[in-house]
This record gives structure tokens, sequence and C-alpha cells, in this order.
């Protein structure tokens, strides 16, 4: 086992008054795609400032390549960031802005210019060496950040909500580029974000974070599929939330005391443990055939046609406070005040100690 | 009505303007004058009292006087004036607030009071009245300036340019040459300008910190003591003229929007 090129250990912070991330520890792998996602607030951004140097830690360390960079300043240690609002010189050309780094590690000029040229056509940007940067669109700005930032052959590339600025489109088409670039060069990128597609897109590994506390990390698709707590649970990706207690457990099953009746899981939670039961939209059935799990009937509130499928929002009828969320097939024939019986398989339900 | 209301108002403006320039007319148009004294009837044109100030070793040395103090005391103010910009903008200072009230106080305090300020610290202090101690009373005047001017232009977005810079391997000197200087640049040139406006027509200062070499609105100063000469109107034109072309310089450095 390798040690990990980045090692975050027992990290907190404040701010003034506010504790702003909780004893965080974090390990990046070589050539990873990281992503922090977190609502605003959640501390992932004051986490990135920490591993670029911005922000020194109240408590813990950063290790980077085994080597302590905790009060490192930027300038020495081997991360880069590419800045939300991209940051680029405006007085300075598109070629200059990329070969900065360069000129302040005192490579010569033509070896410079050349470098400068391979890190745009790496971003696609082969023609626009000699540009200023306000001749450029947001999308070209951003890879001219992504050049500079890559030229100088960080050990870890740090981003900042990237793609933020940029309009849905572009940001889907810049995502899929992002992740071809970081295959290419190999270098380990962690990505600040807030959307929750962008981070399923990009991440070899995905870190939730919410009130400066790593709630769930892993691949993606773990995390999406089996979420570790409530809050991964309906920040990555939508759930229908039903609250419960365990009533009886033997066998790896559980019953579960609910709002909906007492329901039979698999699990091995003690009897007595409140626990919460996540469902995604795509495992609730709505009508009379469906799935093992019965959860009682609801009354439709609210159809979002989303082209492909449509979003139909319910409510309980056993408890107006709990709100069912389904993703059902766009040609199926629902409609607001529609009476429906809603369920879905034993399997699918996430079981979430609360 | 609304034709009234129009010629009301060009009126209006005319006056306004009139009540401005005219005695810039006036001074300017008796300076062309052809003989003697200038009052009506204008005899003129005629460039007779402009080679009298150009041949006058006084005047023009008066002038290079000014020239450079207005230069050097302008480096000097706004210099200073950025790098205490920065330093506001830049860094969290206990009182900050309070410290940016009195960085900016001369501003409102009046020049004669500086002045003789000035003189008694200088007499204190050994050093003699002459052209550098004129020119420090006018970095005191300017320095509040420059820094308000180049302050109010230090927005948030910067900080994530010259965070960049330090991300990128650059020292702090070189953040500040390379790139906090480029980027403030409309704002340190309008700086200056302004400054080299107000140095070059400051009487009161220098009229009270110079001996022996002194300014050019000190001399013009000690030419009108010997009454009214159309010599005087000539070379408090070319003060005009001056003034006007630092103020095109500044206007243009401030109003020129740099596209982001």
């Amino acid at each position: 086992m390798t040690a990990p090129l980045v090692d975050v250990r027992a990290v907190s912070h404040r701010f003034g008054p506010h504790t702003v991330l909780r004893n965080v520890s974090l390990q990046i792998e070589p050539g990873s795609y990281t992503i922090l996602l977190g609502p605003s607030g959640s501390g992932k951004t004051t986490l990135l400032s920490i591993l670029g140097g911005f922000v020194t830690p109240s408590q813990g360390k950063v290790l980077i390549r085994g080597e302590d960079c905790t009060a490192v300043p930027p300038a020495k240690r081997p991360t880069t960031t590419v800045f939300q609002d991209y940051a680029l010189f405006p007085h300075m050309s598109v070629g200059s802005n990329v070969g900065f780094g360069l000129r302040m590690q005192g490579v010569d000029a033509a070896t410079r210019t050349a470098r400068a040229r391979d890190a745009l056509a790496l971003v696609g940007l082969a023609t626009a060496f000699d540009k200023k940067p306000h001749q450029l669109s947001g999308g070209q700005r951003q890879r001219v950040a992504l050049a500079r930032a890559l030229v100088v052959e960080p050990a870890v590339l740090l981003l900042d909500e990237p793609l933020g600025a940029l309009d849905l489109k572009l940001r889907r088409q810049m995502q899929d580029e992002l992740k071809a670039i970081q295959k290419r060069v190999g270098t380990a990128f962690i990505h600040v974000t807030h959307d929750q597609e962008e981070a399923m897109a990009l991440a070899d590994h995905c870190v939730v974070m919410n009130d400066g506390c790593i709630e769930d990390e892993g691949p993606p698709e773990r995390v999406y599929a089996r979420p570790a707590t409530r809050f991964s649970a309906t920040f990555m990706g939508e759930s229908t939330l039903i609250s419960g207690t365990v009533t009886a457990a033997k066998h790896g099953t559980i019953t579960v005391a609910t709002q909906v009746g007492p329901l039979s899981l698999p699990g091995t939670m003690p009897a007595g443990a409140s626990v919460a039961l996540a469902v995604r939209p795509e495992h609730l059935v709505l009508g009379a055939t469906g799935g093992a799990v019965r959860l009682g009937t609801a009354k439709v509130s609210d159809v979002v046609f989303q082209g492909s499928f449509k979003r139909v929002l319910a409510v309980s009828e056993k408890d107006p406070a709990l709100h069912f969320i389904a993703r059902v097939p766009a040609a199926t024939v629902v409609q607001p005040g529609d009476i429906s019986a809603v369920s879905c398989e034993a399997g699918d339900v996430i079981l979430l100690a609360s | 009505m609304r034709a009234l209301v129009r010629i009301v108002s060009w009126f209006y403006a005319v006056a306004i303007y009139g009540f401005i320039f005219l005695p810039v007319v006036v001074l300017v148009l008796f300076s062309l004058q052809a003989t003697s004294f200038p009052i009506p009837p204008f005899t003129g044109p005629s460039l007779r009292w402009y080679n009298a100030v150009l041949a006058d070793t006084r005047l023009t040395s008066a002038l290079i006087n000014s020239l450079l103090v207005a230069a050097l005391s302008s480096a000097a103010a706004v210099t200073l004036g950025f790098l205490s910009a920065w330093g506001f903008a830049r860094f969290a200072l206990p009182g900050s607030a309070l410290l940016r009230g009195l960085i900016t106080l001369p501003l409102t305090v009046s020049y004669l009071i500086i002045g003789m300020g000035l003189l008694v610290l200088f007499n204190w202090a050994g050093i003699p009245k002459s052209l550098l101690a004129a020119g420090i009373g006018h970095v005191v005047i300017n320095l509040p300036l420059c820094f308000a001017i180049i302050y109010s232009q230090m927005g948030d977005h910067q900080i994530n340019i010259e965070r960049a810079a330090r991300d990128l391997g650059a020292p702090e000197w070189k953040v500040l040459l390379l790139i906090t200087v480029p980027v403030m640049a409309p704002a340190i040139f309008a700086g200056f300008f302004l400054s080299m406006t107000f140095s070059w027509d400051e009487f009161v200062i220098s009229f009270l910190l110079t001996r022996f070499d002194t300014t050019l609105p000190v001399e013009i100063w000690n030419l009108l003591r010997s009454g009214l000469n159309p010599k005087t109107n000539a070379v408090g034109s070319l003060v005009f003229a001056v003034s006007i072309v630092l103020v095109v310089f500044f206007e243009l450095m401030l109003l020129r929007r740099k596209p982001t």
C-alpha cells in the first residue's frame, strides 16, 4: 500500500466564532478525480483553500507527497488552483497567462512559449495564444485558467466550482472535457461543487460534506446506491425519507414501525433503534401492482414532465408530513389529485441510522 | 411654452459657463495684447509677451522648478498612496476604518494650516526652506488624494488575480510589480496626473516653504506685486494650458473603461 498523495489529518478550522470544519480527515490517491460535494456553508471551499495554502487550518495537518504542508504558502506547495472567476491576468496575453508559472520558476522564454502552446493545445485553445483574456468567451477563459494551472505540472490541481459560471449546456460539455483532460495528464484533481450531477459524472471519489463534516465518501455509484447518512441520501440525488423505530430483529430481518405501518426489511439493526428509510425516486412504484414493501396510499400533489420521465410528488394519506418523490415513465397517465398505492422492493430500501 | 423652457435653460447654461470661464478667456485674450497694458481695447494678437516670458530666466527656471516639484512629489504621493491602498484593501488591520479616515483627513485641512505646520516642523528639525520642503508639502496634500482614488478602484476581483499569481509561485514583490500595479495602472496614472495638476498651481505651501529657488505660482505672485502687465497674463495662460493637459490625461486615465 503506497502513501496517499494528499493526507488531511484531523483538520478543524474556525473563522472567528464560526467553526467551518470539524475534525476532517481525507486521503487522496494519485491520479484520482475527487469531488468535494456539499451545499454552501458546508466547508468544502474552506477545505480546498486549506489544500491550496490560502488558509492555514486552526488544527490538524495537511501532508502532500508525505511532506507537511500545513503552513506552506501557496507559492511553495505543489498545488495549483483554478479559481471560480478564472482570475486570469487581464493585462497579459493568453500565452503570457499560461506561461506565468513557468516564468516564476525561471524557465527561459523559448521553453516557456513551447510549453504554454502545448498546454493550450491540450485544452483545445491552440489558436488563442496571442489573444487577450477579454477577447475570449467564458468557456474559453475557463480553459485558459486550466492550462495555466496545469502547465507547471502540479501534484494536485484544485478546482473551485470551475463550471459554476457557465450555462448548462457548456457546463455539461466542459464536464466531459475536464474528465478527459484529467485522464490524459494523470494529475490528481480535487474539484469543489454543489452540483450533484457534476459530482456523479466526474468523480472517481466523491466526498459529501455538510456543516463542516464529511458525511460520506466513496465511489459515486456506492454513495448514490448506499448513502451512509440521511444527509447524503437527500443531497446526492433525491430520496423519500420515512422515519421509524426497529421493533424486532432476527435472522437478518428487521421489522420497522413507521407512519405507514410495520415494514419488514433485510437488516441487522438492534430492536429499539430509530432509523430512517430512504427510497430513490426510480425505485418507488405507483399503482396496485407493485413491490413487496407496501407504503400505503398517497394523493398526487404535483406532476412535472421532464422529457424522458415524469417526476411525481405525492402526500401519504396516513401521514400528511410524509412526501413521496417518484420517477415514472413519461407515458404514465398520472395527474394531481389521483390516489395511488405506493410500494417498493425490500432490496431498494436504504436503511439509515438517524 | 416648451420653446421658452428651452431658451431659458440655454441662457442658464451659457451664464454658468460664462461665469466660470470668462476670467480665463479675458486672461488668455489680453496675454495676446500688443501694447503694455492688459486692458481694453484689445490691440493684438501678438506673441510679444510670450517672448518676454520665455526670455525671463527667473520665470523659466521657476517653470522648470514647478515641473520638477510636481513630477517628483506626485510620483512619491502616488507610490505611497498605492502602497497604503493595497495594505488597507488586502489586509485586515485593527482599526482599519479609523486609520483610513486619518489618511484622508489632510484633504479637509486647509493648505495654509498644512503649510504653517510644516514650516514650524521643518524649522524645528533644521530643514531649510527649499524646493524639497515644498515637495514634501505637496506629498502631504496629494497622498490622501492618490490613496482615495486608488483605494476606490481596488475591487475584490483583483484579490483572486493576486492569489492566482502567488499560487503559481510569485513572491510578494513580483505579485505587486507584475500583477497589481499593471492591473491598477489606470487608477495609478489618474492619481499621478491629478496630483501633478494640484502641485503645479499650488501657491500657499510653496510660498511658505521655499526661499530663493521657488515655483512658478510664487514667481507669478512676485511679478504681480509690480502691477498688472500682459506678461503676467502670458505666464498665467501657460500655467492654465499645462493644467488643462494634465487634467485631460487624468480624465483619460480614469474614464478609460477596461474591458473585463
